[in-house]
């Protein structure tokens, strides 16, 4: 599926290592995700909306990684790193997220914002 | 042990003049400013962390004799704020932070690991310049900024404040602060770029000196954490500057949400500053106590350890800022769990010193008191850790002297030790040891001076950050019947700080007079095995000339004391050998 100009595991070849062809289709699919983001976005999907919507986000965020960032060809340790940049970001986002959860009611005045 | 194509290095035992070296390989002042040499981007590093460290020292003289009597002896409440917010933003940012790792660390990590130079020089050079940079933009802050150095929201915010002149400093500081950030992030990628990458051939990851795990460590939360805290700058800056309101909650936000962003980075910072203090430590307790390192392998993985659990902590700051329950009970749990991986490094260099040939010079000393004071703030951080105690301890000056027993106590006398160790190999002279262990007296007994009455004064309730501790306040707070005892504290506390004061003036008068009148430093003065003392003192421009034979890091077998240069030498190692 994939052309691999040269092998850059030392991270420091100059050439590049994905082939055109593959960042074409790269570029192409994300832009029918955006299209498809457009449309989620634009049906009304109840609270499943969030979901697909964020389901969507990740793909094209995968993507973007993983062939123009070239995460798929480099060694597991780029992608071990990036994991545990993920996971820590994802457990301080949980932790405060949930602690705000726990004390929304107690703030007064109810927020103006939220409430409007 | 030695790799079989490395040579061995011709160590430099004559005392003729000082050729080649890092300090006189170019010459004028671009060349220092422009300069990719590691060694000279540590030096210049190492002035500006000291500069910062002489302003806040004069911040922290400021509010000591504030402190000294009751009622307004210097300045009034206003200004005793904005002093002490300075002393701390000043003190964190731009010394604690980059004290250690990018002026010791910068100038010994490739030379420790037997590389050439950082993996990415013109980052690193950059890194100092955004630093300064930094600074400067904070410093512009100096007469208006009274939040204390965590810019808690809502009143950094001006919310509750009403926008008073004294918030001015909140964004020049907040985009110092920022500034700085980028510097610390480039500085641990180079970190981690230059041990992944650099490593000559024979340097496995357990052949690494623990100094070098250590910066490895932390260059991890420096990449990992330090965004967060540029995140949480901006939407301070956000807030403040364009009302949005994202911890305003009158406007759906939440004050707490920017503890926790602020804290998610600043607790790692903590370890950004102890990690590679313990890295020295692990270093200078070996080489002084002539005696191979005790569990490597434990205080390598300690140091990890360390990182990660550092990371998930944060929230022990906000167990009574009306953090959920459940969210208190999970860091009481998890900062209990950091007590491990400290209590292990601890152990292993009490048992490195255990029948060791120990040298009580200056390096050694600190490295003690370094383990003496980071104990009892280990310790006391175990009462704050705790749910109960630490509703009675919070805001006291309990927690004033824990952080400075960690901090202060941890990091500088860590620093200062690694400073005594390496002086000779930094510069190529020695010190006068009885001048530095009268410095090295006058600061420990200061320090304690200084900071263990305030444990007494937190226990007894003494709030932090109150410029008056009179009978008509202490009243209004309910404590008028400690207002003598909190006199006494008081006073004790100020006069050792500035028997401290003299000590580190003592301490800069005898590096410097070693500067210009030391003795020549032999190549290796202390007796130690790792790479930065095969290389002359100073090192050459391009730390090997040849590469450097690679073995065990704390190997001493061999190493034998010569009368004619004064220093160590291998074994057999006349013509040069380094066996590994």
């Amino acid at each position: 599926m994939t052309q691999i100009d040269s092998p850059s595991s030392s991270g420091g070849s100059a050439a590049h290592p994905v082939s055109l062809r593959v960042l074409v289709i790269v570029i192409a699919t994300l832009l029918a995700l955006t299209g498809l983001t457009v449309a989620a976005a634009s049906a009304d999907l109840g609270a499943a909306g969030i979901w697909i919507a964020l389901l969507i986000a990740m793909a094209k965020a995968s993507l973007v990684v993983l062939y123009f960032m070239h995460l798929r060809y480099e060694s597991l340790f780029y992608a071990v790193i990036l994991t545990c940049a993920l996971f820590l970001m994802v457990t301080f986002m949980a932790i405060a997220l949930m602690d705000s959860a726990a004390y929304q009611s107690d703030i007064y005045p109810p927020p103006a914002v939220l409430s409007s | 042990m030695a790799t079989s194509n490395a040579q061995s290095l011709t160590p430099t035992v004559d005392a003729s003049p000082i050729r080649d070296n890092y300090l006189t390989y170019r010459r004028g002042v671009m060349s220092w400013l422009f300069t990719l040499d590691h060694k000279r981007i540590g030096v210049m590093y190492l002035v500006g962390v000291l500069f910062a460290f002489f302003l806040g020292g004069i911040f922290a003289l400021l509010i000591r004799t504030e402190l000294i009597s009751a009622g307004d002896t210097l300045m009034d409440a206003d200004m005793y704020n904005q002093v002490f917010t300075l002393h701390g933003v000043v003190m964190v940012f731009m010394f604690i932070i980059p004290g250690i790792p990018a002026t010791l660390g910068n100038f010994f990590l490739p030379i420790m690991l037997g590389a050439k130079d950082v993996a990415f020089p013109r980052l690193n050079l950059l890194s100092w310049w955004l630093f300064i940079i930094g600074a400067i933009v904070a410093l512009t802050s100096v007469v208006g900024l009274d939040t204390g150095w965590t810019l808690y929201t809502p009143y950094s915010t001006g919310t509750a404040a009403g926008g008073s002149h004294a918030m001015m400093g909140v964004i020049p500081v907040t985009a110092g602060a920022f500034i700085m950030g980028f510097s610390s992030i480039l500085t641990g990628v180079n970190f981690i770029a230059t041990i992944h990458m650099l490593r000559p051939r024979g340097m496995t990851w357990f052949r690494m000196p623990l100094m070098l795990w250590s910066l490895y460590a932390t260059g991890v939360i420096q990449i990992l954490a330090t965004p967060v805290l540029g995140i949480t700058l901006l939407l301070l800056i956000a807030d403040r500057g364009f009302g949005l309101g994202i911890f305003d909650p009158a406007k759906g936000g939440d004050p707490i949400l920017y503890q926790h962003f602020f804290w998610f980075y600043s607790h790692p910072a903590v370890y950004i500053m102890i990690l590679p203090a313990m890295g020295i430590i692990s270093e200078v307790v070996s080489t002084h106590s002539h005696k191979h390192i005790f569990g490597y392998k434990f205080i390598a993985f300690s140091s990890l350890a360390i990182a990660l659990l550092g990371m998930f902590v944060w929230g022990h700051h906000m167990f009574v800022s009306g953090q959920s329950d459940i969210a208190n009970a999970v860091f009481s749990f998890l900062t209990f769990a950091v007590a491990i991986p400290s209590a292990i490094k601890v152990f292993n260099w009490l048992a490195t010193m255990y029948k060791g040939s120990i040298d009580l010079g200056a390096p050694m000393l600190y490295a003690m008191s370094f383990i003496w004071v980071f104990t009892i703030g280990g310790l006391t951080g175990v009462f704050l850790g705790s749910l109960g105690p630490n509703i009675h301890l919070h805001d006291t000056y309990f927690v004033v002297a824990h952080f400075h027993y960690v901090m202060v106590g941890g990091t500088v006398f860590a620093f200062m030790s690694g400073l005594h160790h390496w002086w000779p190999k930094m510069f190529g002279r020695l010190y006068s040891q009885r001048g530095a262990m009268v410095g090295w007296l006058l600061v420990f007994v200061g320090f304690n001076l200084t900071f263990f009455p305030q444990f007494v004064l937190g226990g007894h309730g003494m709030p932090r950050r109150y410029h008056d501790w009179g009978p008509q306040i202490m009243r209004e707070l309910g404590f008028e019947a400690q207002v003598n005892l909190f006199g006494h504290l008081h006073l004790i506390s100020s006069i050792g700080s500035y028997v401290q004061a003299i000590g580190f003036l003592i301490v800069a008068g005898v590096l410097v007079h070693a500067l210009f009148r030391g003795r020549r430093s032999p190549d290796n003065p202390w007796g130690s095995p790792t790479l930065e003392w095969t290389c002359s003192s100073p090192p050459p421009h391009d730390n090997f000339a040849t590469a450097p034979v690679v073995g065990d890091p704390y190997d001493m077998t061999g190493l034998v004391y010569d009368r004619q240069t004064q220093g160590y030498v291998r074994r057999g190692a006349g013509a040069g050998s380094h066996g590994g």
